[in-house]
């Protein structure tokens, strides 16, 4: 293990919530066991007490969870020159076999406790605890992840040596190669654009039917479950345009595919400006879409759809966002990759 | 989306008021909280600028340096080792260099002596001239234009004029230097001619370096190849290994500082407790009290860390750092002066705030919850 800073804080982190959420659960399995609103006894009113702290525990952990993400790409950037071979992120993920499984799990780790975080503010807004089940449900479902993902960033923490030698970005992401990230770097650079453009188009399209109060609630529920399902199209096809061709422009160099390089300093970090609206408008999407899919409690009948519509609206705006710096680092590249 | 924000002010309006009614309390802690943002934020600045440092001074070393070794001892190289590597396509300046350290018995300290490179004619210096470290003038007080006396081991004596005293701004690498010429050092040390401390190279090309450190090998077996970038990361992994050996020492500090919060905000007031009571009987239920209390933790969260970071950065940045840079820098009686030159980035203010603010939240969730849980009727009687 390599005793740096931000991996002690990572490690620290990773800690405190894999324990915080491992007690929670085990609380989630207690309440879901013998939950029953209508009972006024003892038991029911202590339950009822400790969901306050088990949310706040919850959103506590969440939100250092998404902080997480962030400080473990931009650190993963950072020890770069540790390794011999490395020149970014890549080469320090490549460094330990439990180097990329780690990215996963955390980015999934951000997703899941994003969708909490919102059945969590939703519930909050109703007086008669309406999403209590489904949201212990789904926090006995985010558990494993939680104890997959402390697992697999503490595995690879431990085995991160110094002078490991490692493969740099040139040598993953290029077409002539196996695996996802090749298939990635060889798609073509004028159909990734046009591919992110239409799935922005459609999420843009039904985020605004879906967050539009106007419509009558069947259309608006078919149009915020589309939202989800395009946020995530969205989300697969903003990877794919980002490894073959908007790295290409951030660094005006027709074969370097690398979707971490654009994290650093060299090139204004505009990786963050990228990524940062591209994960926030994905979770916002697939956030409106679940409550969509829950049924509507009568204590949340004006609070829901109001709270749907509002994270389609913000999805929409995130997305745009992305798509504001996309087009400006396509704009004001030197590179010409389409036609010319 | 509106009116949760304006609930979430009104928390915030009411968090404030509540922090200013109830101050002198929470004072104490405050002022251990700033504490220790403030040590953990030392060393964090402090760590990340000397690596900038060294970083910036290694630009200026060789691309590779070959030393010969013996039986895993350092050993000298010789002109029929230069002799070997020349002509290796892509390298370029290459020089035997000539360089070794002196015990001075007078200053107590070591000096580094060495002949400055051919390829530099700033630092050309006649027979019985020197160019010295800001160090060394310090310790020796002697300044350009006078003369500098030094003994070898040998019981030689050297006599030369101060031509140049190095400027401080590189007093990192340069402090304990005393640059003397080729001729005085090997009468000096009583090397033969013929014989270099090592050989270092430039490659033009550096995307080249690794190879032809590769090729030297194969020319020279008996030598090992030291390249710039693998200079570079001993440094960051040293100095990157002692900052979070620092870290992980104050984490005792931290776990006491958070245990300290748990209990301060456990232990309520009666005052207080009533507070929360009358709150709680003219209807404000367990989430308002709890957005409350943390939006107070906030605030005081907020408060600690920009005034113990503040006060870190003036301590490293304009006083280097006096209470940490022996652990961090290394130590010896020939101390380079230097002054850090000032940088904070997003990493290490993300890190100090995943150190300080982190537990210190964690610490006290457990306490909120149970005061904003009580029954009003319970703590009002």
């Amino acid at each position: 293990m390599i005793l740096h800073p931000p991996i002690l804080a990572l490690v620290l982190a990773s800690l405190i919530g894999c324990g915080l959420i491992a007690w929670a659960s085990l609380f989630a399995w207690r309440l879901l066991a013998r939950w029953d609103l209508a009972s006024g006894a003892e038991s029911q009113i202590a339950l009822e007490r400790r969901t306050y702290l088990v949310s706040t525990v919850m959103a506590f952990v969440m939100a250092m969870q998404i902080g997480a993400l962030v400080l473990f790409v931009f650190n993963a950037d950072r020890m770069a020159a540790m390794f011999v071979g490395a020149m970014c992120a890549v080469g320090t993920l490549n460094a330990s076999v439990y180097g990329f499984p780690a990215l996963y799990a955390k980015m999934a780790m951000f997703f899941a406790a994003s969708l909490w975080l919102v059945a969590d503010h939703v519930d909050g807004r109703g007086r008669d605890y309406p999403l209590t089940r489904f949201k212990y449900r789904l926090l006995l479902a985010i558990a494993p992840l939680a104890l997959v993902e402390a697992g697999l960033s503490l595995a690879y923490f431990l085995d991160l040596k110094a002078d490991t030698l490692t493969s740099c970005c040139g040598s993953l992401f290029t077409p002539n190669k196996d695996g996802i990230a090749a298939e990635m770097a060889s798609f073509d650079a004028a159909s990734a654009l046009g591919l992110i453009a239409a799935a922005l188009l459609l999420a843009g399209g039904t985020g605004l039917a879906a967050g539009s109060g106007r419509l009558p609630t069947g259309v608006l529920r078919v149009a915020s479950l589309a939202h989800g399902a395009a946020s995530l199209f969205v989300f697969g096809a903003a990877l794919i345009a980002i490894v073959s061709a908007l790295s290409l422009y951030v660094y005006e160099h027709p074969h370097h595919h690398c979707p971490f390089c654009i994290l650093k300093r060299e090139y204004g970090y505009v990786g963050f400006a990228l990524y940062l609206p591209l994960f926030a408008g994905t979770a916002l999407g697939a956030g409106g879409a679940m409550l969509r899919t829950l049924p509507l409690p009568a204590s949340l009948n004006v609070a829901l759809p109001s709270i749907a519509g509002g994270l389609a609206r913000a999805s929409v705006a995130a997305f745009a966002l992305f798509a504001a710096v996309a087009a400006a680092i396509v704009w004001r590249s030197g590179l010409i990759l389409i036609g010319g | 989306m509106g009116a949760w924000a304006t609930r979430q002010r009104y928390l915030i309006d009411f968090a404030a008021l509540s922090l200013w009614r109830h101050g002198a309390r929470s004072l104490g802690l405050w002022l251990i909280y700033v504490l220790v943002v403030f040590v953990v934020a030392s060393v964090i600045l402090y760590g990340a600028a000397i690596r900038r440092e060294a970083n910036a001074v290694l630009d200026a070393a060789p691309d590779v340096v070959a030393q010969a070794m013996r039986m895993g001892r350092h050993e000298m190289s010789t002109g029929a080792d230069i002799e070997k590597l020349r002509g290796l396509r892509g390298a370029d300046r290459l020089e035997g260099r000539l360089w070794g350290y002196l015990y001075d018995t007078s200053a107590a300290a070591n000096f580094t002596l060495q002949v400055p490179s051919g390829f530099d004619p700033r630092f050309r210096l006649e027979r019985g001239e020197a160019i010295i470290g800001e160090g060394v003038a310090r310790l020796r007080k002697v300044e350009a234009g006078k003369m500098l006396f030094l003994i070898s081991p040998a019981r030689r004596f050297l006599k030369l004029k101060v031509k140049q005293v190095l400027p401080l701004g590189s007093a990192l690498v340069s402090s304990d230097l005393v640059l003397v010429g080729e001729a005085d050092f090997r009468a000096f040390f009583d090397l033969p001619a013929g014989q270099y401390t090592d050989i270092a190279m430039r490659v033009r090309n550096p995307a080249e370096v690794g190879k032809i450190a590769e090729k030297s090998l194969l020319a020279l077996p008996g030598h090992r190849m030291v390249t710039r970038a693998d200079m570079r990361r001993t440094y960051e992994a040293i100095f990157s290994w002692r900052e979070g050996v620092l870290v992980a020492l104050l984490s005792g500090a931290l776990l006491a500082f958070a245990i300290l919060a748990f209990d301060k905000a456990a232990g309520l007031s009666a005052g207080e407790r009533r507070e929360i009571g009358i709150l709680k009987a003219i209807g404000w239920d367990t989430g308002d009290v709890i957005g409350m209390k943390l939006w107070e933790g906030a605030v005081v969260s907020v408060g600690a860390f920009l005034a113990g970071t503040v006060a870190a950065y003036a301590h490293v940045f304009l006083f280097s750092a006096p209470l940490i840079e022996p652990v961090i820098k290394g130590w010896s009686t020939l101390f380079p002066r230097v002054t850090l030159t000032p940088t904070v980035d997003a990493l290490q203010v993300a890190t100090l705030g995943f150190f300080t603010v982190v537990p210190y939240l964690a610490a006290i969730l457990v306490p909120i919850w149970r005061t904003a849980s009580a029954d009003p009727d319970r703590v009002m009687r």
